[in-house]
């Protein structure tokens, strides 16, 4: 069932989202991104995996530009990304992030999180923002959390907040750094299940995380990524149980052994 | 196994917990060794006090109006008989009134903006940055048909408190300037805000009064010198956002990353960033600190004695001085002190219960 509703998904959007084409980075002298091409189209939903520092994190930070990258070309809905500081602002508006951390502000409530950028960026009238944000608060299951600050929040809760904050920018592409690893186990579902959700409503998704389960479920795609590589790259179903690499399925068989 | 069936009824609590007796009991009472030194602490206190009450109280002389009027204890009537040159140094007295309204004017506002509920506070902080200024300098100074008053005629607690105020409201705003542009990614910028920072906070405050009155006017032409009172101002505003902006930049440098992260995120430029999302957390952690220096700045306002301008301080000192008043040095500093001490405690109690207002329960 999955399957179809991604065809019909995919056949209505080939446009593609967001391109990057031989992109390089450098911490330094270290070469943390090696020619990564990708190219995301409206709709798909990708997951990305690899071991700790092999440049993940990094890769989907230089979309929305908390990272700069020194050669390649990154196109995010037609437009391609300069240090022009509004072509920044503007992919920061159609890209929404959520973080390993949830980064929510502890010193405004759950309400005025998720308020803030379309009060002050986008320039919606606070009434209006905030009748939105109740929308999302509540596709997330935590309107009755609105006016509390999210020091009083569970961790599970916080990340909720954080994914209904970045909603109610209305992005074109959601980026998911690690959502679910900060979480103790019982709350890592409640989480999934609110990005099972988003992603079967058709938003554009890349998320880097270890959730096996949550990619053989919603993704079009999986990447693995290796010492600022891709290494390999396809469907769920082949990745899991026909992987290509040696790379890959060392790094399979040590996270399925858990 | 074990079933408990009979519910045990409440019981009201031992006696040794409960009221002052118990209190006493528990904290002061409470072995051999506690009891001995809740003892001689008692002795000592008694011992120390009561010559302090008996002289500050029970002995004192209060009003009349010449030294005549003191017989043992303390004659406060030195300072009863001289309170309006204490308050407004040699403010001509018709005029004294205006003084006045800006006191007054300065304690509404101040009822209005400090409590945590009250109606219109958007409009109380819009006048108190707009309209109490503007109609102060002029009540003060004159201009705009009032009479004019010379600055050098200012002093006392008026004088003292112009310099807390002004120094206080534009510390913070320079300081949090001069703390951003530390931390910026702009080498100029950077380089500025921190030569600013450590020139100014490494020469002693009497130093740049002292620069401003004598050195100044030797190599500034004299039609450009500007009055004695704003080069004071000026060089207690520069020295205290030295301090201030040091303190905000340790605030700053709390914040975690993903803050910042998060803001820019979300398409928060720098300054929107910085108003809304990062500096209210820094100015938040950093309150003890911000009104450290404000509680140093405002006793430091004495320096300015130094140059010849008559703060309350120097006024009450200068009455020291007079020969019908010789011998009572030990009111006047008791009363300087009490003054200084009142607003500065007053200022830590305020920021302890913002601290607590403002607490979100956030776990660092
Ligand atoms: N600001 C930085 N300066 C220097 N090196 C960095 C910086 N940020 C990351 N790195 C290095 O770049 C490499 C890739 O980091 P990145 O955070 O993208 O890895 P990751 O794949 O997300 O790993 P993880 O699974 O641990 O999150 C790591 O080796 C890391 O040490
Ligand atoms: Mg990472």
């Amino acid at each position: 069932m999955m399957t179809s509703v991604n065809n019909a998904e995919m056949a209505g959007s080939d446009s593609a989202m967001i391109e990057l084409r031989k992109l390089n980075k450098w911490y330094g002298d270290f070469h943390v991104l090696r020619d990564i091409d990708l190219t995301v189209r409206k709709g798909e939903r990708i997951v990305i995996c690899g071991p700790s520092g092999s440049g993940k994190s990094t890769m989907i930070r230089c979309i929305n530009r908390l990272e700069e990258h020194q050669q390649g070309d990154i196109i995010i809905n037609g437009r391609e990304m300069t240090n022009d500081l509004k072509d920044i602002e503007q992919v920061r508006m159609e890209v929404g992030m959520v973080f390993q951390h949830f980064n929510l502000f502890p010193h405004l409530t759950v309400l005025e999180n998720c308020t803030l950028a379309p009060i002050w960026v986008r320039k919606q009238p606070r009434k209006e923002a905030e009748a939105i944000a109740m929308q999302y608060l509540e596709r997330v299951r935590i309107p009755d959390q609105a006016d509390k600050y999210p020091g009083q929040l569970s961790g599970g809760q916080q990340q909720r907040v954080a994914i209904a904050r970045s909603l109610c920018m209305n992005p074109q592409v959601m980026l998911f750094d690690e959502p679910t690893s900060a979480l103790d186990p019982e709350m890592i579902k409640e989480v999934l299940d609110v990005m099972v959700e988003l992603a079967n409503e058709g938003m554009t998704m890349l998320c880097v995380t270890h959730e096996m389960g949550f990619a053989k479920t919603v993704a079009d795609r999986v990447i693995f990524m290796d010492e600022g590589q891709i290494v390999e790259e396809n469907e769920p179903e082949s990745f899991f149980n026909n992987p290509q690499s040696e790379r890959t399925k060392l790094f399979l068989s040590q996270i399925l052994q858990h | 196994m074990i079933v408990n069936e009979n519910p045990v009824a409440a019981r009201p609590a031992p006696a040794s917990n409960r009221g002052i007796w118990g209190w006493m009991r528990q904290k002061l009472f409470s072995s051999p060794a506690n009891t001995v030194l809740t003892v001689v602490t008692g002795w000592l206190l008694y011992i120390g006090l009561t010559p302090v009450i008996s002289w500050s109280f029970i002995e004192a002389d209060w009003f009349g109006s010449d030294r005549s009027a003191c017989d043992g204890g303390a004659c406060w009537v030195f300072i009863t008989a001289r309170i309006e040159q204490f308050i407004y140094g040699f403010y001509p007295e018709d005029l004294r009134w205006r003084v006045d309204l800006v006191f007054l004017q300065t304690g509404l506002l101040l009822l209005w903006l400090m409590p945590q509920s009250m109606p219109g506070k958007k409009w109380g902080v819009i006048y108190a940055l707009s309209i109490f200024p503007i109609s102060s300098f002029f009540l003060l100074s004159g201009g705009l048909g009032l009479e004019m008053v010379d600055t050098h005629k200012w002093g006392g607690l008026m004088l003292t408190l112009v310099l807390a105020l002004v120094g206080i409201v534009a510390a913070l705003p320079f300081g949090v300037l001069l703390a951003l542009g530390r931390r910026s990614e702009m080498p100029v910028i950077r380089f500025f805000c921190t030569t600013f920072i450590e020139v100014w906070r490494g020469v002693p405050l009497i130093t740049v009064l002292f620069m401003a009155s004598v050195m100044l006017p030797l190599f500034v032409p004299e039609e450009v010198v500007f009055d004695k009172l704003v080069r004071a101002l000026i060089g207690i505003v520069m020295f205290q956002s030295a301090y201030m902006a040091e303190v905000v930049r340790g605030g700053l440098q709390a914040i975690p990353r993903g803050q910042y992260e998060a803001a820019a995120a979300m398409g928060l430029g720098y300054w929107k960033m910085m108003r809304l999302v990062i500096l209210p957390q820094a100015l938040k952690m950093v309150i003890p600190g911000i009104v450290n220096t404000f509680i140093a700045l405002f006793k430091d306002t004495s320096l300015v004695l130094i140059i010849g301008l008559f703060d309350l301080l120097a006024i009450v000192q200068a009455g020291l001085a007079d020969p019908k008043w010789l011998g009572f040095a030990i009111e006047g500093y008791v009363f300087a002190g009490f003054v200084f001490w009142f607003f500065c405690f007053s200022m830590s109690r305020y920021s302890q219960s913002l601290e607590k207002r403002l607490n979100t329960g956030h776990k660092a």
